[in-house]
C-alpha cells in the first residue's frame, strides 16, 4: 500500500469504526424491537423488565389478520377441533376466528395506490424529463427552487382545497383519486431526478440513431430508455416509498374503500387494551419491504433525498 | 402561447438536430411529452393554491355548504395574527425546529466525519444507519408511543437503567415538560441519517490535494479541520439544514401519532393546529388564511436562506 498523508491512520480508522458501529446498533434497537414485539405473546410484550429472550409465537400475526370473538366452552364443543394452525392459536386464547380483519385490504390498497401512482408518475415523468433534457429549457437554475417550493406547503394546507375538489369530482376515498394525488405530488421530484439521469446520457447516441433512420419516438424508447434504466428504477423506488409512507393525505381523504395502511395501523386495538404484538406485526410487514428497497437504492439514495441537489 | 418556455425550447434546438427529425416536429413532441405533466401539476399543485388564497378572504365553512359565503377581506388574517394560541403553536414549532436541527447537524456531521475515515465495512454500516429515515413516519411515531410507555416501555427502561430512576415515575408523552423532548428525540432518531448522508457527500467532495498541501505547510490536524474541512463542507451542511427546516416546519405525521399535539397544547405544531382548524372545527376560510400565512413564512425564510447559501457557495 502506498503511503499517503491523507490516509487516516489505522488507529483513527479503528476508533471511527467502533463509534459508527456503536451508533448503528443503538439506532437499530427500536427497529429490532418492533420486529421482536411482533413475535411476542401479549403478556411478554408488556412485561417488566422488558424481555429480550422469549418464546416466539405467531399470535400477533394471527390477531392482525383476523377478527375474533370470545367463545364459550359450549361453542367450542360444537365447533369441533381446530382445523388450522391459526385457529388453534385463537382457541388457546378462548376465542374463535370470526373472519378476516381489515389489515389485508388496507395493505392491498397501499400496494395498488403505491404501484399505480409510481407507474403513472414514471410514464409522465420520463416523457417530461426527456423533453426538458433534450430541448433546452430556460430558467434551469430556478427550477430546483420551484420544485422545493411545491413541497413547502404543509400537506394539510393543500389538503383543504383538494378535499373540496375531490368531493366535487367524486374522487374522495377512491383509488383513482389517491393515485392521481400521489402522482402529482411525486411528479416534480421525479421529473427533476430523471432529467438529471437523462442529462448524463450522451446526445450522440440519439443523433446516431436519428441518422440511422429512427424517428424521435424510436430514438427515445430504443436508445434513451434502456440507457436510463437504472435512473428510472431508482426514481421509481423513491416515488413508491413516498406513496407507501404517506400519511397526512391518506388520513384526511380516505376513510373506507381506499384507506392505506399508515392511517390504519395505529388504529389496531385489541380486546383488552392495545394489542401491541398485532400493531408490531402490522408495522413489520409494512416496514420491511422499505428496508429491502433501501438496500437496493443505496447508491442513489443521496440524489433522491436531496431532489438531485447533491450527486455522488 | 407563442412565448411559452416549450416554444422557446423548440426554437433553441439547433437546426442540425431539427432537420434530422422525421415525422413530428420537435415542438410537437415537446408538447406531447410535457403537456400531461404540466396539466397534472396545475390541477393538483397550482389550482388548489389559488383556491386556498381565494378561500382565505371568505368565511366559508365546508360543513355548512348552504350558508352564504361572505367576502370578509383581511379579517381572517387579522384574527390569526392577533391570536395568542397561534403564537403558542409557533413557539412549540420553533422549539422543535431549533433542537432537531441542532442535534441532527451535530450527530450527523460527526457520523459523516467518522465514516469518511473509510474504515472497513463503512458502506454497509452507512446503509444500516439510513434505515429509519426511509420508514413511514406515522407507523414509526405510533410505535414510539410504545417505547415511551411508563413502566413497560423500552425507552423508560433504558433511562431508568442508567439513571436509577423509577421507570414508572415519568411519562415522556404524558408530561408537559417532557413531551416536547419526546418528539425531538424521535425525530432526531429518524432524520439524523439524512443530515449525515449530505455531510458525507460534502466531506467526500473535498479533494485530497488540499490536505496534502496543508500537510506540506505543516498545518496541524486541528487547524486543517477548521480551515479546510468545515468551510468546504459548510454549503452541504447548510443544504441539509434547509431540507430539515422545511420538512420539520410542516411536520405532521410523526408528531400527530406520537403525542397528538398533547398534553395540553405543548406539542401542537402548526400543522397539527391547522388540521384541527380545517378538519375538526371546519373553519375553512380561517384555516385557508392560516395555510397562506404558513406558506408565506416558509417561502420567505427559505428564499432568504437560499440567498445566503449561494453566497457561501460562491466564496
Amino acid at each position: 500500500m502506498s503511503f499517503s498523508v491523507t490516509e487516516p491512520s489505522k488507529r483513527a480508522k479503528w476508533f471511527a469504526g467502533v463509534l459508527v458501529v456503536g451508533y448503528a446498533i443503538i439506532t437499530l434497537v427500536p427497529l429490532l424491537w418492533i420486529i421482536a414485539t411482533g413475535f411476542k405473546s401479549p403478556t411478554d410484550s408488556i412485561a417488566y423488565p422488558p424481555v429480550v429472550v422469549f418464546e416466539p409465537t405467531l399470535e400477533g400475526y394471527v390477531n392482525l389478520f383476523t377478527e375474533r370473538t370470545r367463545a364459550t366452552s359450549q361453542m367450542l364443543e360444537t365447533a369441533g377441533p381446530p382445523t388450522t394452525w391459526y385457529e388453534e392459536i385463537a382457541r388457546n386464547r378462548g376465542t374463535v376466528i370470526s373472519g378476516p380483519s381489515r389489515y389485508g385490504e388496507r395493505f392491498l390498497n397501499s400496494v395498488i395506490i403505491g404501484f399505480g401512482s409510481t407507474a403513472l408518475c414514471m410514464i409522465l415523468g420520463t416523457a417530461a424529463a426527456y423533453a426538458f433534457s433534450r430541448f433546452r429549457v430556460p430558467l434551469k437554475d430556478d427550477l430546483l427552487f420551484f420544485i422545493l417550493s411545491t413541497r413547502m406547503m404543509p400537506p394539510i394546507a393543500v389538503a383543504i382545497p383538494i378535499f373540496l375538489m375531490f368531493r366535487n369530482l367524486g374522487l374522495n376515498d377512491t383509488h383513482l383519486g389517491m393515485i392521481l394525488l400521489y402522482t402529482a405530488v411525486n411528479l416534480s421530484l421525479s421529473v427533476w431526478l430523471l432529467k438529471g439521469f437523462i442529462d448524463e446520457i450522451p446526445v450522440e447516441y440519439e443523433e446516431a440513431a436519428l441518422i440511422d433512420g429512427y424517428t424521435r419516438f424510436q430514438a427515445f424508447y430504443k436508445v434513451v430508455l434502456p440507457q436510463a434504466a437504472t435512473g428510472i428504477a431508482s426514481t421509481a423506488i423513491f416515488c413508491l416509498i413516498f406513496a407507501w409512507n404517506e400519511y397526512a393525505f391518506a388520513v384526511l381523504l380516505t376513510s373506507g374503500t381506499a384507506q392505506t395502511a399508515p392511517p390504519f395501523i395505529p388504529t389496531i386495538i385489541g380486546t383488552s387494551g392495545k394489542d401491541w404484538p398485532a400493531v408490531a406485526a402490522g408495522a413489520t410487514i409494512f416496514l420491511v419491504p422499505v428496508m429491502v428497497f433501501t438496500i437496493l437504492l443505496r447508491k442513489h439514495l443521496l440524489r433522491g433525498i436531496t431532489f438531485g441537489a447533491v450527486r455522488k | 402561447m407563442k412565448n411559452s418556455p416549450i416554444d422557446k425550447a423548440a426554437a433553441a434546438t439547433p437546426d442540425g438536430v431539427a432537420r434530422r427529425i422525421r415525422g413530428l416536429s420537435d415542438r410537437t413532441i415537446a408538447w406531447i411529452f410535457v403537456a400531461p405533466t404540466i396539466f397534472l401539476l396545475l390541477a393538483v399543485n397550482i389550482f388548489p393554491l389559488i383556491w386556498t388564497i381565494r378561500l382565505s378572504f371568505t368565511n366559508f365553512r365546508v360543513n355548512r355548504p348552504n350558508n352564504d359565503v361572505e367576502w370578509v377581506g383581511l379579517r381572517n388574517y387579522q384574527r390569526i395574527l392577533s391570536d395568542p394560541d397561534i403564537w403558542d403553536t409557533m413557539q412549540a414549532t420553533a422549539h422543535f425546529l431549533i433542537w432537531t436541527i441542532l442535534l441532527q447537524v451535530l450527530i450527523g456531521f460527526t457520523l459523516a466525519y467518522l465514516i469518511n475515515k473509510k474504515f472497513k465495512g463503512n458502506d454497509m454500516w452507512t446503509t444500516i444507519i439510513v434505515f429509519p429515515m426511509m420508514l413511514s413516519p406515522a407507523v414509526v411515531g405510533n410505535f414510539w408511543t410504545f417505547l415511551y410507555q411508563p413502566q413497560i416501555g423500552l425507552f423508560n427502561y433504558v433511562v431508568a437503567f442508567f439513571t436509577g430512576a423509577d421507570p414508572a415515575s415519568f411519562s415522556m408523552i404524558g408530561d408537559v415538560h417532557l413531551a416536547p423532548w419526546a418528539i425531538v428525540i424521535a425525530d432526531t432518531w429518524m432524520w439524523t441519517p439524512f443530515v449525515m448522508l449530505i455531510c458525507l457527500a460534502g466531506l467526500r467532495s473535498i479533494p485530497d490535494s488540499i490536505y496534502e498541501a496543508a500537510e506540506c505547510d505543516r498545518a496541524s490536524k486541528w487547524r486543517q479541520f477548521w480551515t479546510i474541512t468545515i468551510p468546504m463542507a459548510l454549503p452541504f451542511v447548510m443544504l441539509a439544514v434547509l431540507f430539515r427546516g422545511i420538512e420539520n416546519f410542516k411536520m405532521f405525521d410523526l408528531v400527530v401519532q406520537l403525542t397528538g399535539g398533547g398534553p395540553g397544547n405543548t406539542t401542537t405544531l402548526t400543522s397539527i393546529d391547522l388540521k384541527r382548524e380545517a378538519f375538526e372545527k371546519w373553519r375553512t376560510g380561517y384555516s385557508s388564511a392560516y395555510a397562506v400565512i404558513l406558506f408565506v413564512t416558509v417561502f420567505g425564510l427559505a428564499s432568504i436562506y437560499v440567498k445566503a447559501l449561494n453566497k457561501v457557495k460562491e466564496r
